[in-house]
């Protein structure tokens, strides 16, 4: 369990380093084709920011590792205007569902203000809040449930 | 302001629908919800008069009523048998004894010594398209008739009739209204857990001539019964805005709560029908609002900052009890319907939620959570006397049947991490937190207990 968390944070990692890496490619004056995500794209987004961020149990507040990933997120807006996105918020199952609805308002509300606090247009942004009936992870464990408390931002 | 919204389901479901639920309605002009009862005296035998019932139900808690209950006949006859039998036991106040229909008066001395307190005689005649059920309920120990009732009705509502005379074996034995003529409104599941189908859908009490009313297209929770008439108040997230809507049963129609901004979610009903509390999302939180209905006036009652939600008005409408974060965790606080200072009134160990309040007016209901785990508990308005009726990994959204007695709720297990193991559905639990029983509705969530069948 512990395995597979660490494996998701790893992978999150994994495509940071990749992006850092690309962007550190020495320019060889070479005709480039684009490969991987469209620019602005939803997977665009995943690969260059990270579209998710993680919250403690029955907490709203960001930790560091979440305002990086925002910090992206909103870097990445800037350099893509046109866009507008959503941010879904939700819980693990160990709060009633109607808690859980606000909760998960109340973690797209921590990532929305976030990001309007670092020059997001907040009409480019909406919240919406799925409880605990949208898990990420689909187990009852310590590992899914760290997983599903989230705020997980989506290209519209 | 509604008709701007995109129905929930298609007009010609909702046609089928309306159909489907306007003939529910017993035969006989002129009469409440067309049942057609007419008395049936005493034939050679004492007729008690119509007072106060000998046992309690707590007596009955303890020992269930032997009640002698004869096949009425066979076909639907014996369906309707099967069914009045299933309502005593299933309630677990009564233990039908099977036995041949008598000719005339029952032989109560044979009765009596199979131990039997109470004694069922009755026929099922088909009058072409309409049942006429002649029924009497006889008090075996004085060899009286407590009731004669015959009963009339379209040849499809047998079930109903099977419900009806339950119920009144129900309260002429125990003294209170019984409640197996009755649905309970839920949420069925289907699909990988991920992203599961939800539809709204209805069923009988005791899990049958379950039907769906919404098409699964978006997601939808937490239906509530409107406790003075066929109504529900309800979540979809159609076209992406989480919302409360309201449904007719009867006519199928469907219209959008308020215009909220935010998030509105956890509606109940005022005990007269006539308004809605529900919650609305603000920045972090949430704030509780009353929906007038007839006006669609709408009154904010909370403005905490907090996560104030899943309120649910004391019977007399005097009280709201509700869900509220706003001392740090979860916890369970009681305020004036109009709002103002709220007292916190759940101090066990761990987090709680989900609270109704019993219509009896003497007991709410909750889920709380702790160590990972949910139990299922009642308390005293005052938070006293607080109870734990059952445990489980998830226990939650309790709903009382109309006399109190008994609760509805969701029953999930925990899921392996592949999703494997996962099995939600309704269950139902006396207050006691004896006789938990689940409900044969599949994969279920988010019961709602109506009002009796009128």
């Amino acid at each position: 369990m512990k395995l597979k968390l660490l494996g998701a944070a790893g992978m999150a990692l994994f495509l940071a380093a990749c992006s850092d890496h690309a962007n550190k490619n020495v320019n060889t004056g070479a005709a480039t084709q684009q490969v991987g995500p469209a620019p602005g794209s939803e997977a665009d987004l995943v690969a260059t920011a990270g579209d998710r961020v993680l919250f403690a149990l029955n907490q709203n507040t960001l930790s560091s590792d979440a305002k990086a990933t925002l910090d992206k997120q909103a870097a990445w807006l800037a350099k893509y205007p046109q866009v507008h996105v959503q941010i879904a918020g939700n819980c693990d199952d160990r709060g009633t569902e109607e808690y859980n609805i606000a909760l998960g308002e109340r973690r797209a509300n921590a990532a929305h203000d976030y990001l309007v606090a670092k020059g997001v247009d907040a009409s480019r942004i909406t919240t919406i809040s799925y409880g605990k009936d949208r898990p990420t992870a689909v187990g009852d464990d310590e590992a899914s449930w760290a997983q599903n408390r989230n705020a997980i931002t989506a290209v519209q | 302001m509604t008709s701007s919204v995109k129905p929930l389901i298609p007009d010609d479901d909702a046609d089928r629908l309306a159909a489907a639920f306007g003939r529910r309605g017993f035969m006989g002009a002129g009469v409440a919800g067309g049942l057609m009862a007419t008395p049936l005296f005493a034939a050679g035998a004492a007729h008690a008069q119509a007072g106060d019932a000998e046992i309690t139900v707590d007596q009955a808690r303890t020992a269930p009523i032997p009640i002698v209950l004869p096949s009425l006949g066979s076909g639907v006859a014996q369906q309707i048998t099967d069914v009045i039998s299933a309502d005593l036991a299933n309630c677990g106040l009564f233990r039908p004894i099977s036995a041949s229909m008598p000719q005339g008066t029952p032989d109560f001395g044979s009765y009596k010594s199979m131990g039997a307190r109470a004694a069922v005689t009755g026929k099922v005649m088909d009058q072409g398209g309409s049942l006429r059920v002649e029924f009497r309920l006889w008090d075996v120990v004085t060899g009286k008739q407590i009731q004669g009732t015959a009963y009339t009705a379209a040849a499809q509502d047998w079930r109903r009739i099977a419900h009806v005379i339950a119920d009144v074996i129900y309260g002429r034995l125990l003294g209170e209204q019984g409640y197996f003529n009755s649905r309970i409104a839920y949420i069925a599941r289907s699909g990988p857990r991920a992203h599961q189908t939800t539809r709204l859908a209805i069923m009988d009490q005791d899990g049958a001539d379950s039907r769906y009313l919404t098409n699964g297209q978006w997601l939808t929770l937490t239906p509530r019964f409107n406790p003075a008439n066929s109504e529900l108040a309800f979540m979809s997230y159609a076209n992406y805005r989480p919302r409360v809507y309201l449904f007719n049963l009867n006519t199928g129609q469907q219209r959008l709560l308020g215009d909220f901004s935010g998030i509105s979610f956890a509606p109940r009903f005022s005990p007269d029908g006539r308004s809605v509390v529900l919650s609305v999302t603000r920045g972090g939180g949430s704030d509780i609002y009353t929906v007038d209905l007839a006006t669609m006036a709408r009154r904010q009652i909370t403005s905490s900052g907090a996560i104030d939600t899943s309120p649910s008005y004391s019977p007399d409408g005097s009280q709201i009890v509700f869900n509220s974060d706003r001392g740090g965790s979860p916890q369970l606080y009681i305020m004036s319907a109009a709002g103002g200072d709220a007292k916190r009134i759940s101090y066990g160990h761990g987090y709680y939620g989900s609270p109704v309040w019993s219509p009896r007016g003497d007991l709410i209901a909750f889920s709380r959570i702790a160590n990972g785990s949910f139990s299922l508990g009642v308390m005293a308005p005052d938070g006293t006397g607080e109870r734990i009726l059952t445990q489980g990994f998830t226990v939650e959204s309790p709903t009382f049947c109309p006399n109190g007695r008994v609760l509805a709720f969701c029953r999930q297990s925990s899921a392996g991490s592949n999703g494997a193991g996962f099995a939600t559905g309704i269950s139902t639990i006396d207050i006691t937190g004896f006789h938990e029983r689940a409900l044969p509705a599949g994969s279920a969530s988010d019961p709602t207990w109506s009002p009796l069948n009128k």
